[in-house]
């Protein structure tokens, strides 16, 4: 459940004596690219972890059970004597690549949808319109739980409800930018100077297209995440033998009432900071690419 | 009463990329304005009029500079004194009723302005109908919602909101745009009834004929700048010093119609010298390299390094 | 009618995808006892529901029966799914009613507190805050509180809705507040955090606009703006807020029923998935679909009250 919210611009103005521009060090420009490779990165490192790190850590050692964070082990231990981090890192790495596989499909119809039903309009924007009503209609995670248990559940389960509901916004937003576009005037210039439609799309539509679809996939990326950790939990993703986020938060509530903590709090910490990281990022980009009201 | 010199604004605006540029909308404005009188501001449409209201009243964004000096009532205008002067001695007449909360009757909303200025609830509502029935506005237009308005009673209710304060100083903001001939002169007589009751007005408008029914002054807007302070009269004697207020003159349809030629210099990067050199028949090296301070002449002030009297 | 028209396409729907899907609906009936039957038997049960008959013909059967409000046997209660669904909706109710007005109450202050003093520290908190929980999930924050209330802090029951072992007629209301209280808060403050970012997104609309700018040239100062054109102008966009909320705060009371162990509609669903009790399922689905549609009709009855344009427009004036 991320939003999407501009920088604030209060009502008053600044005098000064002299017409100085601020000399800031630090440009907005490049903190805003700073921000973006650092988040990149970061999300890098979880997503490669497993092939980094290996399978160190994650076998079963009876002699250190159950034990809370320490320096040597920063998310704890579990029941069987693994290393937390190591599990959470493992989890999070799968639930990151299945999340971007099903939101990177979600995107492709998203976008797909929005360009026909802005470029054909008629009835064919009606339909879509209308499939994106009956979308809304029901609440997200029943929708999910609905197509994940008729595909038969398990990953595949997962990834298709993932990829077949996270589509809506970005279908809309796309179909939105193509009616702008096509109903400005130099479009209609476009065509009388006799330029075809693909011309068109590509030199006039792209520009307006690319940035928004860019910025809508990444910010596409947290909610997949999120939801496909929210089916493994309730138990109809992704299969519980996988070290997916949501089965490791699933399996930590059996040891709640003993007071291992760590064994929910932390990994869910670090889903956390990652889905921040993917906001992050998409924000950042969206400044670069569209700083529509970014004035300062 | 009001006194401005070599007022500049400038705005910080990002572009796609984040790249950095710098609007210089007002750019070295003289400007004086006594009580009883009309001065109006003629410009080109965006040439950045509204600004020099909001710059008056303190409200500019934040993302606006703003340099040079203001002086109200012998005293500069400050952030600070604009901030206790605004709707209580200097007032803004707005546009459109786009100004006004469309969610609230337009009688509260007048009422409010004259709260605003230190009466009493009741006292402020009796002044609002009051100034209403002056104005020939039916009784319930007090409760009226702006979009119910029709374009007449719309500029009465606004002009109403000067007229319920005691504000010296006036400024009406493009008040004849889309308007029927009739409402435009009914305007007007109304903003030259401020004047001749001793406040002083300043008409900010693109209509030059308009302008001159009521103006005692008429300052020239070009580029963010006065390329001329000129009285009313002397566009009738043919007085003008500015070429672009020749121009300007020439290009109306009652003289000989002929628009302008060329455009306003790009605000982002303006041009050494005159900002008027790339349009002006008289362009010679001197003003493609300086830019001309504002000098009396003929009892009046002009920029430009060629004007005869 | 257009709620028709929507349910009616929410059926096609889900019909259409529990056919193509792999599971067999006389297994699904039969669970575990499949090993006992023979293919005999198998193919009567099939006949029996009319398994055997072509797509539409199901399909209108089973639609007749639903629009007859037969919606079916639960297979994981063994009772009639408008009964499961009653009396489960009848628990998650309370905790959606005091989740949806707090976060809505709560997400309104906030918001404009955020909104009217945007880019000080006060907002910056906010926002942290209202982002933070935006991006949390959902079963974490109430894996967290449940943590900090129940097993720590022992404030608070560990789970369900009444002390196990207690019959039912014999809960008293304090018990009965004590086991929602927790479920109730958790779906508080998730909500809150959506709320709040977008009210204060919609004041700082608001506090750009022009007749904003023109109180600000009359000498109001910006409380007074506030209270006398921002609340009323993001009055519109806050209810048509509320109600869309309804659809989150469903979605995640499935998630907090779950980590709590609240038998409401939400724990009800994942039962039925997890089961496979596609009646119930279906039924779930259906009930949902409602309560939405419920939720956005009411927001459309608001508008013609809130906005005078819309209730009075074209009467103009001379």
């Amino acid at each position: 459940m991320t939003s999407t919210i501009d920088p604030a611009v209060n009502l008053e103005a600044k005098t000064s004596s002299s017409l100085q521009q601020n000399p800031s060090r630090t440009s907005r420009r490049s903190r805003t690219l700073a921000a973006i490779v650092l988040g990149t990165l970061f999300l890098g490192a979880i997503i490669f972890s497993p092939w980094i790190l290996g399978e160190s850590g994650l076998s079963t050692v009876l002699t250190q059970r159950n034990q809370p964070p320490t320096w040597s082990h920063p998310f704890g231990t579990d029941w069987l004597g693994r290393d937390m981090l190591m599990r959470s890192l493992h989890g999070l790495s799968l639930s990151l690549r299945i999340g971007l596989l099903a939101a990177s499909i979600s995107a492709f119809i998203g976008t797909s949808l929005g360009l026909a039903a802005g470029t054909f309009g008629g009835w064919v924007d009606a339909v879509i319109i209308w499939i994106v009503d009956v979308f809304f209609s029901l609440p997200h995670l029943v929708l999910l739980i609905l197509i994940a248990f008729s595909v038969g559940g398990g990953t595949r389960g997962v990834i298709i409800a993932v990829a077949l509901t996270h589509w809506t916004n970005l279908a809309r937003i796309i179909r939105a930018e193509v009616l702008q576009v096509n109903s400005a005037d130099y479009i209609h210039l476009s065509r009388q100077f006799g330029k075809s439609s693909l011309w068109i799309a590509r030199h006039h539509m792209m520009p307006h297209i690319v940035p928004q679809l860019i910025v809508g996939l990444i910010l596409l990326f947290p909610h997949a995440i999120l939801h496909e950790a929210a089916l493994s939990f309730i138990g109809i993703g992704l299969s519980p033998h996988l070290p997916a986020v949501g089965i490791i938060l699933a399996e930590s509530m059996r040891h709640l009432s003993t007071g291992y903590w760590w064994l929910g709090v932390m990994p869910g910490l670090l889903l956390l900071l990652s889905v921040k990281a993917f906001d992050w990022v998409g924000e950042n980009l969206r400044i670069l690419l569209a700083p529509k009201t970014s004035q300062e | 009463m009001l006194s401005l010199s070599n007022l500049s604004v400038t705005f910080t605006q990002y572009d796609r990329g984040l790249r950095r540029k710098q609007l210089r909308v007002i750019t070295d404005l003289n400007l004086d304005v006594q009580a009883g009188e009309v001065v109006a501001v003629v410009g080109a449409s965006g040439s950045g009029k509204s600004l020099l209201a909001h710059a008056l009243l303190g409200i500019l964004p934040q993302n606006a500079v703003m340099s040079g000096t203001m002086t109200f009532q012998g005293e500069p205008l400050t952030p600070h004194r604009c901030r206790l002067l605004r709707g209580k001695a200097i007032v803004l007449i707005p546009q459109s009723v786009g100004y006004l909360d469309p969610l609230m009757t337009v009688g509260p909303q007048v009422q409010r302005v004259a709260q605003l200025t230190g009466r009493t609830k009741a006292a402020a509502k009796t002044a609002v109908k009051k100034t209403f029935t002056r104005y020939g506005l039916p009784a319930k237009t007090f409760d009226l919602y702006p979009f119910q308005l029709s374009g007449g009673m719309a500029r009465r209710v606004l002009v109403s909101t000067a007229v319920v304060t005691p504000a010296q100083l006036v400024i009406a903001d493009e008040p004849t745009p889309g308007l029927h001939p009739d409402v435009v002169s009914e305007t007007l007589t109304h903003l030259r009834e401020l004047a001749d009751a001793g406040r002083g007005v300043i008409l900010i408008t693109h209509d030059i004929a308009a302008a001159l029914k009521i103006a005692d002054r008429v300052a020239v807007f070009y580029a963010g700048t006065t390329v001329e302070i000129a009285a009313g009269r002397d566009f009738f004697t043919g007085k003008l010093r500015h070429p672009y207020t020749q121009a300007l003159w020439r290009s109306l349809p009652q003289n000989e119609f002929l628009p302008v030629p060329g455009n306003q210099p790009n605000l982002e990067q303006l041009p050494q010298g005159c900002l008027f050199k790339d349009r002006c028949p008289w362009v010679d090296d001197l003003c493609r390299e300086e830019r001309p301070a504002l000098r009396e002449l003929n009892d009046g002030w002009v920029r430009c390094f060629h004007a005869e009297g | 009618m257009r709620l028709g028209l929507l349910l009616i396409a929410v059926a096609i729907f889900t019909f259409v995808l529990l056919s193509l899907s792999p599971i067999d609906p006389v297994q699904a009936y039969i669970g575990a006892d499949m090993m006992q039957i023979s293919a005999d038997q198998q193919a009567l049960i099939a006949e029996r529901w009319g398994l055997d008959q072509p797509f539409w013909n199901r399909f209108l059967d089973w639609l007749g029966q639903i629009l007859q409000g037969n919606l079916g046997v639960s297979l994981v209660f063994n009772r009639p799914v408008s009964e499961v669904i009653a009396a489960r909706f009848q628990a998650s109710l309370q905790m959606l009613a005091i989740a949806w007005l707090l976060s809505g109450l709560l997400g309104l202050a906030l918001g404009t507190l955020a909104g009217a003093v945007a880019g000080s520290w006060i907002d910056r908190v906010i926002r942290l805050y209202a982002y933070t929980l935006a991006a949390a999930p959902t079963f974490w924050v109430a894996l967290l509180l449940l943590i900090v209330f129940a097993v720590s802090w022992r404030i608070a029951p560990v789970c369900c809705a009444a002390p196990p072992g207690v019959l039912s007629q014999n809960v008293t209301v304090w018990q009965h507040l004590h086991h929602l209280l927790l479920p109730a808060m958790t779906l508080s403050i998730i909500g809150i955090a959506n709320i709040t970012l977008h009210t204060r997104q919609k004041l700082i609309e608001v506090l750009h606009s022009d007749y904003v700018l023109f109180a600000l040239a009359q000498g109001e100062n910006l409380w007074n703006i506030v209270r006398y054109h921002g609340l009323r102008n993001i009055l519109l966009p806050a209810i048509t807020l509320q109600f869309a909320s309804l659809s989150e705060l469903f979605g995640g009371s499935v998630l907090v029923e779950q980590v709590f162990a609240y038998p409401g509609l939400g724990e009800a669903t994942v039962q039925g998935a997890l089961r496979s009790d596609v009646p119930l399922l279906v039924g779930i689905v259906f009930f949902s679909a409602l309560f939405v549609y419920i939720g956005n009709t009411l927001a459309d009855l608001a508008y013609p009250i809130i906005d005078p344009r819309i209730r009075l427009g074209g009467q103009m004036n001379r």
